[in-house]
């Protein structure tokens, strides 16, 4: 698909969720997904971290993405928006690993060629995070994560209104956005 | 955690979408609310305000304060907007600094030279400088509570822009009250003013807006 078509894609998809859509939200995430995998395994290849590190970023960056895509003007292409908050995001995590430099405004919508396939997908660190998380928010985590539960099933298996499964599952989501700006790594 | 089990759980909280404008309005209109409150609570309206109101100096400084507060808040509404850029409005706070330069000079340029001094110092210097920080506090509460939400590049710079807003707006309501007319006042204790709740503003930003 070409760049322009993909960002309209992008960005209808983004307007839909932004009115409820989880459909299309969803369709939204898991697209944009390998784009920023490409951009976070040429960022440590440039500064020399190991490329395990790249899907620790594609997930830090996935929560900014979340937690922050009530600051996008939906009157506005998407494309500009998702590569400042790629890059903000890329610089605080090579700063935080300790890596000085400066991180290019890459566009998200030019990274096309397949350079590379991390297989690590599944993330050790992240792991460890959510079992920081408190109990409530971690069971519910657990259940939707890895259960593949909704919130109506979780709600039920944890004896809570599907109210509360709401308000503490977009509080873990905060507190894992935090865990991760804390979870300073002196050993790389 | 996979990544499409993250993008799960993602998907799961879709429903919660705070938009950073509505936070924003929200904080400046009951900031602003509970700052006019405090005035009138405490010091008031200034007494002659209705006889004063005309005189070109009264004008001035609150013609002034309020376009400095305007193009200031209009700042904060783009500080915490990833991909958009605020320099455009940034630039336009030369024009009220270009404004009470104008009015400097005329001040200098009609009274006479040994009445500079009286001027400069006005009435209630020390307590101008103290008053519109205290104005000042509701807003900034109210932004930067906003600006959480927000995804600024520069945590401590958007904390100042907040803190130059939340000043600026302390200081268009104070105008009301303060009897120190001259621009030559206003240049110095409204900006003295002004700069300390935007230096407070800088610092809980680095603390508060990282994100």
């Amino acid at each position: 698909m070409d760049r322009q078509r993909r960002e309209q894609q992008w960005t209808d998809w983004m307007r839909n969720a932004m009115d409820g859509d989880v459909q299309a939200y969803h369709r939204f995430l898991t697209d944009v997904t390998p784009q920023l995998r490409l951009l976070a395994l040429r960022r440590c290849r440039e500064f020399g971290a190991p490329a395990s590190d790249a899907e620790d970023i594609v997930q830090e960056v996935l929560l900014a993405v979340h937690l922050k895509r009530g600051t996008w003007d939906v009157s506005r292409p998407i494309g500009p928006w998702l590569s400042a908050i790629v890059r903000n995001k890329l610089i605080d995590v090579l700063r935080r690993r300790g890596r000085q430099g400066s991180v290019p405004l890459d566009d998200v919508m030019e990274t096309l060629a397949a350079e590379e396939k991390a297989d690590t997908t599944d993330r050790l660190d992240a792991e460890q995070l959510v079992d920081q998380l408190k109990p409530p928010q971690r069971d519910i985590v657990r259940a939707i994560s890895l259960e593949g539960a909704g919130v109506r099933e979780t709600a039920q298996k944890l004896n809570m209104s599907e109210g509360a499964v709401r308000v503490a599952l977009h509080r873990a989501l905060k507190a894992l956005a935090a865990l991760y700006r804390s979870d300073v790594r002196e050993d790389r | 955690m996979k990544t499409d089990d993250l993008i799960s759980l993602l998907s799961a909280d879709a429903s919660v979408r705070q938009r950073l404008g509505r936070a924003l309005a929200l904080a400046l209109v009951i900031g602003v609310l509970v700052s006019f409150i405090l005035l009138i609570g405490t010091v008031g309206l200034r007494h002659n305000l209705v006889s004063v109101f005309e005189t070109a100096r009264v004008l001035f400084k609150i013609g002034f304060t309020l376009l400095l507060a305007a193009i200031a808040t209009a700042l904060v509404w783009r500080i915490g907007r990833p991909g958009v850029s605020a320099r455009l409005r940034a630039w336009l706070l030369l024009l009220p600094l270009g404004v009470l330069m104008a009015g400097v000079a005329v001040e200098l340029a009609v009274l006479p030279r040994d009445a500079w001094m009286a001027k400069w110092e006005g009435a209630h210097a020390a307590f101008c400088v103290f008053f519109i920080p205290v104005l000042s506090l509701a807003p900034l509460g109210g932004l930067m509570a906003a600006l959480r939400d927000g995804a600024p590049a520069n945590p401590g710079l958007a904390g100042a822009v907040a803190g130059l807003a939340a000043g600026t707006l302390g200081s268009a309501l104070y105008a009301w009250h303060c009897p120190d007319d001259s621009p030559l006042f206003v240049a110095t204790w409204y900006l003295l003013g002004i700069l300390i709740v935007t230096g407070v503003g800088y610092l809980c930003g680095r603390r508060l807006l990282r994100w």
